[in-house]
């Protein structure tokens, strides 16, 4: 009658569980997300501090921010900032944080803070455009000093990059020469490095950097010297002529233009405090906000109340997945087909022992009540409505004397599902006097059973994390679920059961 | 070594198992439209006068709890009686009076019912407990069926039922079962009764299973069961293969009983039937299932199919059921 090929359905199967793993594996290799719980990574929070005097009339604060500093990765930012409209802007290549108000006066402080994990891989330079070096117009005899120190440093180099080192060295001896020390009079080293270079027609900036140590406080920006050698941007460090960015230095700034402005305002200062964290690897991956499009379908942008919630509702596809194994595949009888799932879920909540302990006296003694409330002859929907007040009162008492004994557990008894359990205990009660006290043992092990093991599953952490990090591993828990239910096989309870057909075989 | 079996040695006596009478079987040919009136007591007799498939005499439907009363009223006028949930599933809330003494009735067991408890099992079969799901259900109040006693004397109590499976509207497999004490004289395998198979040709009695256990004799009148042989037996299979005009249910088990008076009774139909009769006749389905598959072209009444089924399973014949000789028919005169 209805009989349809099953090709496609498999190659459909086939299609989510390779979504599903491939997505997976997408959002470990974008994200860092890792495969395994547990695993730690240092982060750095930086906390830049801006305070200014603010005279009373329309004040705004652009504060120049990260844009993809070498050898880290932005995970969080965030402003604190009372009364203050807060923006992120990006213009031309750099970004701002922008703080406005209609008015302000007296002195005003403002918090901007980041979250940054060290990645030496990651950013690399993304110039549209190859940058030129900017014309510089040097005043005698700043001028006649300049050219005597780039002629010396070009006869000591072979490229831009041992120039820049050529010069460095140059200008930080103990004693410099005179065209250095005149030079050194009109402007900082860092400034004159770049004019130098600029000069010598290499492109070349300066940028600011902070260098990050555990737990310092009022820190400022410092000069580096970035210069461009057609390819990539260099960075020197202009006190010591090392190439490169070190490890534990932030470039906050690379564009052009200052750090702070501050309109409306005077006085103003930003200073920097940082601090060393470990995060697990978990909540870095989570926190990576780069706008990929997978950050978009993470559930770490949900808010915290919900995403606790979702950790729960996500465990529920694994025991869907047990319940599915154990009674197409082995054949175990559970009371109410999903139930098992739902007191795992508690159980997960209690721990096991406790809430295997508080389930069975809850059921105990409902049945006890259920057998007075039988003889009461109620209708059934009263029955029952009688019977979720009930197991509610047990839930208390139960959990008032655990507080008293000093069991904490005693409180999260709430978390079984009352009219599951009231529905529970019903069942078991009919099914106790229609078909006796066996098949209720039968049923109502075997729903334990299941529950115990869909929490052994759910309970692994890997689990935990595995559903939570990559909800698109449910699609291949789907194609397995959907597998199954194409099992025309025995159970591995008919090889039992139909054993007596051995005396029939030939 | 007997305990368990590998699973090889059950494919190759074609038993099937849970999961393929799911998918293959009751998912590729019962319709879902068809269940509600297999479901449904009430729709099935009606649907049974229609097709001239008789069933025991409707006596009563109690629709509310208001209607309760009228009920005990009217009940006080009957000896027997049986009280069944529309809805109800696996002889779930059938409550069987088959005498009274004093105010009290008597259960086929010998135990006593008081006026309250048949109220409360009233009230709660409209509430629902024991139909599918929990829906609100109606009580329907039928006649009771005095068994033939040429039967029933194999019985415990209770009143023993003939199980035949019909696939396409071909009788394929039959069996009886027999209330025990231990299923309480209810007539389910699972709830202790026993199945006896019987060969589709004469009605005969094949072996016997309890518990899923091949027994000689019945375990509470110790009466050989071998010697069971069913009465109207073309009579009694052709009304079963009636039903599968009647509903359209491409796999289905049908529940008759043989009254002392008026023969061959159907008592209910199943849309998902167990597995058990495989056991009680010592013989897998799925040979039978695939043979009826197999037919090129139908047989278009009731009595057609009936005769081919029959033809199929008698001994003589050199079908496909009988490709595998088994001791089974040996020791039964055909």
């Amino acid at each position: 009658m209805r009989q349809y090929s099953r090709t496609p359905f498999r190659i459909g199967i086939g299609l989510l569980i390779l979504a599903g793993v491939s997505l997976a594996t997408i959002r470990h290799l974008e994200l860092g997300v890792p495969w395994w719980p547990g695993e730690q990574r240092p982060v750095w929070r930086v906390e830049a501090r801006v305070d200014f005097q603010a005279s009373g009339e329309p004040v705004s604060v652009r504060l120049n921010i990260p844009d993809q500093p070498p050898g880290f990765r932005i995970l969080t930012e965030q402003a604190t900032s009372p009364g203050y409209g807060f923006t992120l802007q990006e213009q031309q290549g750099e970004r701002f944080a922008q703080w406005d108000i209609r008015q302000a006066e007296g002195p005003q402080t403002l918090f901007f803070k980041t979250r940054l994990l060290p990645e030496p891989q990651a950013a690399q330079d993304r110039e549209s455009e190859l940058p030129t070096a900017s014309q510089v117009f040097l005043e005698e005899p700043s001028a006649t000093a300049a050219r005597a120190l780039l002629t010396q440093a070009q006869a000591q180099s072979s490229g831009p990059a041992s120039l820049a080192r050529a010069l460095i060295r140059q200008l930080t001896r103990a004693t410099p020469d005179q065209n250095a020390q005149l030079l050194l009079d009109h402007a900082a080293l860092a400034e004159t490095l770049a004019q130098l270079l600029n000069h010598a027609g290499i492109p070349a900036r300066l940028v600011d950097g902070l260098v990050l140590e555990d737990a310092r406080r009022q820190q400022r920006l410092l000069p580096w010297l970035q210069i461009h050698d057609g390819n990539h941007w260099i960075t020197f460090n202009p006190r010591t002529g090392e190439q490169g960015v070190p490890e534990q230095v932030l470039l906050w700034r690379q564009a052009r233009g200052p750090v702070l402005e501050v309109v409306g305002g005077q006085d103003s200062q930003v200073r920097f405090s940082m601090l060393r964290q470990t995060l697990p690897a978990t909540q870095v991956g989570q926190a990576t906000a780069t706008g990929s499009v997978m950050t978009a379908l993470s559930l770490y942008q949900l808010p915290v109340e919900q995403q606790g919630m979702f950790r729960l509702l996500l465990l529920m596809p694994f025991g869907a997945l047990v319940v599915c194994v154990l009674r197409i595949l082995i054949g175990i009888r559970t009371a109410g087909t999903f139930m098992p799932v739902l007191i795992a879920v508690a159980f997960v909540q209690t721990s096991l022992l406790p809430g295997l302990a508080a389930f069975l006296s809850l059921i105990t003694l409902g049945l006890l009540l259920r057998g007075y409330l039988s003889s009461l002859n109620l209708l059934l929907v009263s029955r029952i409505s009688a019977m979720i007040v009930l197991v509610l009162f047990l839930t208390a008492a139960l959990s008032l004397i655990g507080y008293h004994m000093g069991f904490s557990t005693g409180m999260t008894l709430t978390f079984f599902p009352m009219v599951i359990l009231a529905w529970t205990i019903e069942r078991m009660s009919i099914l106790w006097d229609e078909e006796g006290p066996h098949e209720v043992f039968i049923q109502g092990g075997g729903s334990l059973l299941v529950a115990i093991l869909a929490y052994l599953i759910m309970s692994a952490p890997l689990a935990e994390h595995l559903s939570f990090n990559f909800p698109e591993l449910h699609l291949v828990v789907l194609g397995l679920i959907l597998l199954l239910g194409q099992y025309t096989g025995y159970k591995l309870t008919e090889l039992r059961r139909f054993a007596p057909m051995r005396r029939y075989s030939t | 070594m007997m305990r368990w079996i590998r699973p090889r040695a059950l494919q190759q006596q074609g038993m099937l198992s849970m999961n393929q009478r799911n998918i293959d079987y009751i998912g590729r040919y019962n319709d879902r439209r068809a269940y509600p009136l297999v479901d449904n007591k009430l729709k099935t007799k009606t649907l049974a006068d229609t097709w001239d498939v008789p069933s025991p005499a409707l006596l009563q439907v109690v629709k509310a709890q208001h209607e309760i009363h009228q009920f005990l009223d009217y009940v006080a006028a009957l000896d027997g009686f049986a009280i069944k949930p529309a809805k109800g599933s696996g002889g779930k809330g059938i409550l069987v009076i088959a005498g009274r003494e004093g105010n009290d009735f008597i259960k086929p067991s010998g135990s006593r019912v008081s006026l309250i408890d048949i109220e409360r099992h009233l009230s709660n079969i409209l509430a629902g407990l024991y139909s599918l799901g929990g829906s609100p259900d109606v009580a329907i109040i039928e006649a009771l069926v005095r068994a033939d006693p040429l039967l029933s004397r194999y019985s415990h109590q209770g009143v023993p039922d003939i199980r035949v499976l019909v696939f396409k509207g071909y009788p394929v497999m039959a069996m009886l079962r027999l209330a025990t004490a231990a299923s309480d004289g209810k007539a389910n395998l699972h709830q202790g009764a026993v199945g006896v198979g019987l060969n589709l040709a004469n009605g005969h009695a094949l072996n016997a299973v309890q518990f899923d256990q091949p027994i000689e004799q019945h375990p509470d009148t110790g009466l050989p069961l071998k010697d069971i042989h069913i009465t109207q037996w073309a009579y009694l299979l052709t009304m079963a293969s009636r039903c599968y005009e009647a509903t359209g249910l491409g796999y289905m088990g049908v529940d008759l009983v043989v009254d002392a008076f008026q023969g061959p009774l159907l008592l209910e139909l199943n849309a998902r039937p167990g597995l058990a009769i495989q056991i009680a006749n010592g013989e897998g389905l799925l040979p039978r299932l695939n043979a009826v598959e197999a037919l090129p072209r139908p047989h278009l009444t009731p009595e057609a199919r009936v005769a081919w089924a029959r033809e199929q399973a008698a001994p003589s014949a050199s079908g496909v059921l009988c490709s595998r000789p088994s001791t089974r028919r040996d020791g039964v005169p055909a």
